[in-house]
C-alpha cells in the first residue's frame, strides 16, 4: 500500500466561508490509491468543508489539492468524472424523478451514448443491489434504499475516488450492514466523513481525526480507535469494545472489530 | 413517509397503464376537445363520451370510488360560477319562485347551459383522472416534452414533483415540533408561530436548492439537463388511440 500511487496531495489548505468561518487551518494530506480512509471529528470540525475540496465545489487560494496528479481548479470537468461524491442526504443526492434518471444523470454529463449510458446505470445498480428499481421515484423508497441508490448515481460514473459525507446517518442496522457490505465490495479509494467509529473500523484502513479546521491525527485505523486518549481529548469516544478490553479488563492487545476477537479468541485471551 | 396524491395508483398493472404516456396524452385531449366543442343538447352524446371514459377506467382497474369521489372535487367550483346562469338568462321559464320581494326565474336555456358547463367539466376532470391515475408521473413529464413542451418547464415541474413530497415532511415535522411544545395559547400566538414556520420553510428550501445544486454540479451538471427518452410507440398504443379516436369521431359526427 505505502508504494502505491499517491491519488490526493493536500498541502497547506486553508479555507474560510464568505461569512468569515475559517472552517480549515493548514491541512496537509496525502491520501494512494486503493486506500480507504475515514475523516472522523466534531461536528464543525470541517470534515465535509475538506471533502467538499476534493471536486473543486470549494476552492480556496490559499494551499494546494491535487487529485489524480491534476490540480482540481484547472480540470474541474474531468476531476468531477473521476470523483464521485455521496452527500449525506439522499433527498439532495436524488434529484430526478426516476432511480434510472438519477443514475444516468451522471454518465449523460459526461457524453457517453445511450447505450453506454444504459450499460453504465445497469451496472452500477447490480452493484448496489438495486436492479429493477429503475421506475421507482424516490419518494418511494426506504431511506437505506435511498443510500444506495445515491451511491450508485455516483458509481455509474465509474469515479476512481469514492467521497461519502456520513453515509451510515439515519439508517437502520439492517441498511447499515447493507452498506457496509457494499462499501467494502467496491475497491476504489474510498474517504469517508463519518461519525460512526464502527463504520470506520469495519470499512476504512486509515483514520484521521479533524479537530477545528486541522488534521489532529492521521494513522492506521487500529492505532488511532485504540487511542482513548486521542479520540477523548478531540471530542469523541472509543468503540465500546475498546473501552472494554483497554479500561475494564486492562488488556495488552485491543480489538477494534467483533470479527477480530471471534477470529482470534488465543490472541484476545477471550 | 409515503406519498402518492399525484399519481395514485398510477403503478397498476393494466393495458391502460402500459400504454405510451403520449398516446394517452393525445387521445384524453382529443377528447376534451370533442367533448367541450358538442353542442349542449346532444344529450346521446354526452352519455356515449362518459360511457367511453367508463369503459377506459373500468379496463384500467383504478378504483371506480377512487376516480369519482376524485372527480367530485371539480363540481363544488363549477357549481359556484355556473348556479346562476338558469336565474339570469333569458327564454322560455321553467318556474319561478317568490322570496319576499325576491322575484327569480329558471329559463330552460339557462338549465341547459349549466348542464353543459357541468357535464363538460366533469367530464374532462374524469379523463383527466383516467390519465393521471394511470400514468406514473415521471413518465407523463417524459410524454409531454417528446411532445414538445419546453425542456425549462419540464424540468420545473420534475423538480416539484421530486421535492413537494420532501418540503411536505419538512412542514410535517415542523409541525409535530410545534404542537409537541403548545400547550392551548391564544390564536395570536398560534398565527405567529405559523408565519415562523412559513420563514423556516423558505430558509430551508433555500439551502435544500444550494446542496441539491452543489450535488448536480458534482455529477457533472453545467447548466443542461439532458435525459435518455425511452419510450417507444408499440402496435398497441397505436390500435388504442386508433379506436379511442374513431370511437370520439363516431361520436361526434354521426350521432
Ligand atoms: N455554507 C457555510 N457557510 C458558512 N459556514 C459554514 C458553511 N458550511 C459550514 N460552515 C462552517 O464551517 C465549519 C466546518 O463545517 P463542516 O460542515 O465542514 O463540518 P463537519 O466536520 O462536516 O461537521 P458535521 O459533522 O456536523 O457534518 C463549521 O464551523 C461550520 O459552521
Ligand atoms: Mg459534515
Amino acid at each position: 500500500m505505502e508504494l502505491a500511487k499517491k491519488v490526493v496531495t493536500i498541502k497547506n489548505l486553508e479555507y474560510e466561508y464568505p461569512d468569515g468561518t475559517s472552517a480549515l487551518k493548514g491541512i496537509n494530506l496525502d491520501i494512494f490509491e486503493g486506500e480507504s480512509v475515514a475523516l472522523i471529528g466534531l461536528n464543525g470540525a470541517g470534515k465535509s468543508t475538506l471533502l467538499l475540496h476534493l471536486n473543486g465545489i470549494l476552492q480556496s487560494d490559499e494551499g494546494d489539492v491535487e487529485v489524480l496528479g491534476m490540480k482540481v481548479a484547472e480540470n474541474i470537468r474531468e476531476i468531477r468524472g473521476k470523483v464521485g461524491v455521496v452527500f449525506q442526504d439522499p433527498d439532495d443526492q436524488l434529484f430526478m424523478p426516476t432511480v434510472f434518471d438519477d443514475v444516468a444523470f451522471g454518465p449523460i454529463n459526461m457524453g457517453f451514448s445511450e447505450e453506454k449510458v444504459k450499460e453504465k446505470v445497469r451496472m452500477a445498480l447490480e452493484r448496489v443491489n438495486m436492479s429493477g428499481h429503475e421506475k421507482r421515484a424516490p419518494h418511494h423508497m426506504s431511506l437505506g434504499e435511498k443510500k444506495r441508490v445515491s451511491i450508485a448515481t455516483v458509481l455509474s460514473m465509474e469515479p476512481e475516488i469514492l467521497i461519502l459525507d456520513e453515509p451510515t446517518s439515519n439508517v437502520d442496522p439492517r441498511a447499515r450492514r447493507n452498506l457496509i457490505e457494499l462499501l467494502n465490495g467496491l475497491d476504489i479509494t474510498k474517504i469517508m466523513a463519518t461519525h460512526d467509529l464502527e463504520l470506520v473500523s469495519e470499512t476504512c484502513d486509515r483514520a484521521i481525526v479533524m479537530f477545528e479546521g486541522k488534521i489532529a491525527a492521521n494513522g492506521d485505523v487500529e492505532e488511532v480507535l485504540t487511542d482513548s486518549k486521542l479520540l477523548e481529548s478531540h471530542g469523541l469516544e472509543a468503540p465500546v469494545l475498546v473501552r472494554l478490553f483497554r479500561d475494564v479488563m486492562n488488556r495488552e492487545y485491543i480489538p477494534i472489530r467483533l470479527e477480530d476477537v471471534i477470529e482470534k479468541p488465543n490472541k484476545y485471551k477471550i | 413517509m409515503k406519498h402518492d396524491f399525484i399519481d395514485k395508483y398510477a403503478e397498476l398493472e393494466s393495458i391502460i397503464h402500459r400504454l405510451d404516456p403520449r398516446i394517452k396524452i393525445i387521445s384524453f385531449f382529443c377528447f376534451i376537445l370533442l367533448v367541450i366543442s358538442t353542442s349542449p343538447t346532444k344529450f346521446l352524446n354526452f352519455l356515449l363520451y362518459f360511457l367511453l371514459i367508463f369503459g377506459v377506467i373500468l379496463v384500467s382497474k383504478v378504483p371506480l370510488s377512487f376516480v369519482f369521489k376524485r372527480s367530485m372535487v371539480i363540481i363544488p367550483f363549477v357549481l359556484l360560477i355556473a348556479i346562476f346562469i338558469p336565474f339570469l338568462k333569458e327564454g322560455e321559464i321553467a318556474g319561478s319562485y317568490s322570496f319576499a320581494s325576491l322575484h327569480l326565474t329558471v329559463t330552460y336555456d339557462g338549465l341547459i347551459i349549466l348542464f353543459n358547463v357541468l357535464s363538460k367539466s366533469w367530464l374532462s376532470v374524469l379523463s383527466m383522472l383516467a390519465l393521471a391515475s394511470t400514468t406514473k408521473f415521471p413518465e407523463l413529464l417524459k410524454g409531454f416534452e417528446k411532445l414538445g413542451m419546453p425542456r425549462v418547464m419540464v424540468m420545473i415541474i420534475s423538480f416539484m414533483y421530486r421535492y413537494v413530497f420532501v418540503l411536505g415532511d419538512e412542514v410535517m415535522r415542523m409541525k409535530c415540533a410545534r404542537d409537541a411544545r403548545s400547550f392551548g395559547g391564544n390564536s395570536k400566538w398560534h398565527i405567529k408561530t405559523i408565519g415562523n414556520i412559513i420563514g423556516m420553510l423558505f430558509i430551508r428550501t433555500y439551502e435544500r436548492g444550494e446542496r441539491v445544486y452543489v450535488a448536480m454540479v458534482s455529477r457533472g451538471f453545467i447548466g443542461k439537463i439532458k435525459i435518455l427518452g425511452d419510450l417507444q410507440v408499440k402496435k398497441l398504443d397505436l390500435c388504442f388511440m386508433l379506436a379511442f379516436i374513431t370511437f370520439l369521431t363516431i361520436i361526434w359526427t354521426v350521432l
